[in-house]
C-alpha cells in the first residue's frame, strides 16, 4: 500500500455546520490533523464560532475558547502562559480566525502577540471578505469583488482597494515563521503547519479558503478554484522561515480571467480593469521572485 | 506579619503577589501605571512566580486574563478610567465564560475634559456587567481585598470575576502603614485556584459557544444566583479574614456608629473616611449620625440597605459621580431597594468629590446639616438632588 501523505486522524468530526464547498472546513480539517490532540484553539467571532455545532454539540474533538471577535492574538498569549505556569509546554496553542478577524478588527491584539514574540500559531482562514455575518467586504478583499457592502450597483461600486497583504505585515513583525497555504495543496499545508509548530514563537499561516456562497460559485469547483488562484498568481504559496523567503509552488501561470470568471462575484470585472489586475499581480509576482532570490543572500 | 509604609498601587501588587497570581496581563495608565511596575519589579527580582503578558491594550489585558484563567491559571489585570471603558465588552465576557479572575481599577474621571483625578463614574458605568465589585476605603483593603476578591471569586458556587476600586491619587499614590500578611497565613485562607471547568487537551470541551434561545436565559439565570450567593460567600469570606487577621471591613457595608444613629450618610471610597472623621466630631456635639459605607456594590447589599431603612430617619446619598439621567447610581440604587420594603425613609442625592474635587470635613457637616432640615422640612425648591459646591460662576474660594 502507497505511503499516506496525509495523517489518517480525524479532530474534526462529521457534522459541521458549514455551507456545501467549504473551504474553511477544509483548512480547519488539515490543520488539525498536522497539530494532533494535543492541541487548544481559540476561534473568535467567524463562520468558525458557529459551524462547530450549537451548543452542547461540537464536531472537533479538541478543547475550544471562544472569544470576542477583536481578541484571538491576545487570547492566545493568555492560554499560553495559562499553560507555560502549569509546565505544559508541548500542548500547541492555535488562534483559528477569519480574515476580518485578522487584517481587520483583530490586527492589533496581533500585532501585539507577535510583538512578544509569544509562542502560538495563528492562522488566518481567509474567505476574502465577512461571510459569517453574511459577505461584508473586508481588508482582505480583491480589487473588483462584488460583496453586500461594495454591490456593484449602476455606478460600479465594486471594491476598489487592494487586498491587504497581512502575510507582509506578519513578516515586518520579524517573527520566526510566516506562510501562506491553500486547501487546494494539503500536503503543503500540513508540512507548514508541521514546520510551524516545531518552531518556538510567533508563527503565522495564512490560508486560503474558498467561501462558495459569498464568491457566488459552483461549491463543486473549490479545489479547482483554490488551485487556480496560485497558479493565476492572486495567491501565491510561499513561506518565510527567519527572514529567509521561499515560494512553495511555482506552477506554469494561467489567465487571470480564467479563476475570475468562475466565481460570480467578479462577473461585472471590466477587460481593462481585469487586464490592468492581471499586470498589478505579474508585478507582485516578480517581487517575490526578487525577495526569495535576495534571501539566498541571508546569512 | 510586616508593617510598611506603602502606596495603594504598592498594596495592589503585594496583594497580587501573596495571592499568587500565576499570570499578569495589563497595559500602563495614569494612575495605575505604579502597580504594573511593582508587579514587573516583583516578578524580575524573582519574589513573584507569575507570567507577565505585556499586552497592546486594557482590551487585550482582559481577553489575555480571561484565556489563562479558563486554562486554569490564577489571573490578574488592573486598570483605570478609559482603560476600563475600553475593557466594557470583555468584562461582560469575562463574567459569561464565568471567569474567576481579580482586576483592580483605579478610579478616575473620564474625559473630556481630561482628567486623572478620582470619580466613580469609570466603575459605576460597568454595572451590569456581571463582575463584582469591591470598594476599598484605605491601603490595607486595597491588599486584604485583593486576596478576600480571589476567595470570593474562585468559590464553585460563584465563578465571577471581581473588581476592587481605589480611589485615584488619594489612595493609589498615597503612602499608608499597611500589613503585609504572612505568605503562609495567604496559603491557608486561599489555596491553589482549582477547577475541573478549562481547557484541558485530556478532557476538551468547547468553551463559550454557540447556543439557542431557551438555553441562553438558563446560562443567565445561573449567572444571576451566583451573583445573589456572592452576598452571603462575601460575608463568610470577610469573617474568615478576621479570624486570621482580625481585619474586618464590614461584608458589604461598612457601618461606622450606625447603631442608634438617625441620619446616616451612604457612599464609597475615601471620602468616607472623612465622612467618619465629622461624624465623631459630631457625636461629640450629641448629634446621633452615622455613616454606611459600600463596601460591596456588585451584588448590592440589599439586606443592609434596608436594615437602615427600618432604623433612621433620613438617609443621604453621596455620589462621586452622575448617571446624566436622573440621580447618581448609588442614590437611584439604594431608594429602588427600599421601595418594595415596609419602611422609606426620605433619602436626598449630593453629588460632590467629582473629578477629585475634594470633599472637605465642613462639606460633610453641611450635609448632615441639610439631611435633618430636609427630614423635617421636605425638600423644598432645591428638590433630592443637589451638586454640593458647584460654583456656577462663583470664585473657588467662596465655595471650596
Amino acid at each position: 500500500m502507497a505511503k499516506l501523505t496525509i495523517p489518517e486522524e480525524e479532530l474534526m468530526r462529521a457534522g459541521h455546520m458549514g455551507c456545501l464547498g467549504c473551504g474553511a472546513t477544509m483548512a480547519m480539517r488539515y490543520v488539525l490533523k498536522a497539530a494532533g490532540p494535543r492541541t487548544i484553539l481559540s476561534i473568535p467571532a467567524c463562520c468558525w464560532a458557529v459551524m462547530p455545532g450549537v451548543w452542547p454539540n461540537t464536531c472537533l474533538a479538541v478543547p475550544e475558547l471562544y472569544t470576542p471577535f477583536e481578541t484571538t492574538g491576545a487570547s492566545i498569549s493568555g492560554i499560553r502562559a495559562a499553560l507555560d505556569v502549569q509546565g505544559q509546554e508541548d500542548v500547541n496553542v492555535i488562534g483559528f480566525a477569519g480574515d476580518g478577524g485578522t487584517a481587520d478588527i483583530g490586527i492589533q491584539a496581533l500585532s501585539g502577540c507577535a510583538d512578544r514574540n509569544d509562542n502560538v500559531l495563528y492562522i488566518m482562514y481567509d474567505n476574502e471578505a465577512y461571510m459569517n455575518t453574511g459577505i461584508q467586504r473586508s481588508g482582505s478583499t480583491p480589487v473588483g469583488a462584488w460583496t453586500t457592502t461594495t454591490p456593484v450597483g449602476k455606478t460600479g461600486a465594486w471594491e476598489k482597494s487592494p487586498k491587504k497583504s497581512v502575510a507582509d505585515i506578519m513578516i515586518a513583525h520579524r517573527i520566526p515563521y510566516v506562510a501562506t497555504a491553500s486547501v487546494a495543496y494539503p500536503e503543503d499545508l500540513i508540512r507548514k503547519v508541521n514546520k510551524a509548530l516545531s518552531i518556538k514563537g510567533t508563527k503565522f499561516i495564512q490560508i486560503y479558503s474558498p467561501c462558495p456562497t459569498g464568491w457566488k460559485m459552483d461549491p463543486g469547483l473549490t479545489v479547482k478554484i483554490a488551485r487556480e488562484a496560485v497558479s493565476s498568481r492572486a495567491f501565491p504559496l510561499f513561506e518565510v522561515e527567519e527572514g529567509v523567503m521561499t515560494i512553495t509552488m511555482k506552477p506554469k501561470k494561467t489567465p487571470l480571467k480564467e479563476y475570475l470568471h468562475m466565481q460570480g462575484r467578479f462577473r461585472h470585472m471590466p477587460r481593462e480593469l481585469i487586464e490592468e489586475q492581471e499586470k498589478i499581480l505579474d508585478m507582485k509576482w516578480e517581487e517575490l521572485l526578487f525577495r526569495e532570490e535576495c534571501s539566498k543572500n541571508t546569512p | 506579619m510586616v508593617k510598611d509604609i506603602m502606596t495603594g498601587n504598592k498594596a495592589t501588587a503585594y496583594g497580587a503577589m501573596l495571592a499568587r497570581a500565576q499570570v499578569v496581563a495589563a497595559y500602563p495608565i495614569t494612575p495605575q501605571t505604579t502597580i504594573v511596575e511593582r508587579i514587573a519589579d516583583l516578578i524580575a527580582e524573582g519574589k513573584m512566580k507569575a507570567k507577565y503578558i505585556m499586552v497592546e491594550s486594557e482590551h487585550s489585558a482582559m481577553a489575555a486574563t480571561i484565556a489563562a484563567s479558563n486554562t486554569g491559571a490564577r489571573a490578574f489585570t488592573a486598570t483605570s478610567s478609559h482603560g476600563l471603558a475600553l475593557m466594557h465588552e470583555v468584562l461582560m465576557w469575562a463574567a459569561g465564560a464565568r471567569t474567576p479572575a481579580v482586576l483592580v481599577n483605579v478610579n478616575r474621571a473620564m474625559a473630556p475634559p481630561w482628567s486623572v483625578y478620582a470619580d466613580h463614574q469609570d466603575a459605576m458605568a460597568q454595572r451590569d456587567t456581571g463582575v463584582m465589585q469591591f470598594w476599598a476605603e484605605n491601603n490595607q483593603e486595597i491588599l486584604d481585598s485583593v486576596i478576600i476578591a480571589y476567595k470570593v471569586a474562585e468559590n464553585k458556587d460563584i465563578l465571577l470575576p471581581a473588581m476592587i476600586n481605589q480611589d485615584a491619587f488619594y489612595l493609589s499614590h498615597t503612602s499608608e502603614p499597611v500589613d503585609i500578611p504572612d505568605q503562609e497565613l495567604v496559603d491557608q485562607y486561599l489555596p491553589p485556584f482549582e477547577t475541573e471547568v478549562k481547557l484541558d487537551v485530556d478532557n476538551p470541551k468547547g468553551f463559550g459557544s454557540f447556543i439557542m434561545p431557551p438555553q441562553y436565559m438558563e446560562f443567565r439565570g445561573h449567572m444571576a444566583r451566583s451573583m445573589d450567593k456572592a452576598r452571603e460567600v462575601i460575608r463568610k469570606a470577610d469573617r474568615e479574614w478576621e479570624e486570621l487577621t482580625g481585619r474586618s471591613y464590614g461584608g458589604l457595608m461598612d457601618m461606622y456608629r450606625c447603631e442608634d444613629a438617625e441620619f446616616i450618610l451612604f457612599g464609597a471610597g475615601t471620602m468616607m473616611s472623612t465622612a467618619k472623621d465629622v461624624v465623631d466630631e459630631l457625636r461629640k456635639e450629641g448629634r446621633k449620625v452615622g455613616i454606611a459605607r459600600l463596601r460591596v456594590f456588585r451584588p448590592f447589599p440589599v439586606d443592609e440597605v434596608r436594615y437602615l431603612a427600618d432604623r433612621v430617619h433620613a438617609i443621604g446619598v453621596l455620589d462621586r459621580t452622575y448617571t446624566f439621567g436622573y440621580g447618581g447610581p448609588l442614590f437611584n440604587e439604594m431608594n429602588s431597594q427600599m421601595y418594595n420594603h415596609g419602611k422609606r425613609p426620605p433619602t436626598k442625592n449630593y453629588i460632590i468629590g467629582v473629578g477629585g474635587r475634594d470633599v472637605r470635613p465642613k462639606h460633610i457637616r453641611g450635609i448632615f446639616d441639610d439631611l435633618e432640615k430636609v427630614s423635617k422640612e421636605g425638600y423644598g425648591e432645591e428638590g433630592e438632588i443637589h451638586w454640593w459646591g458647584l460654583l456656577d460662576g462663583k470664585t473657588p474660594e467662596e465655595e471650596l
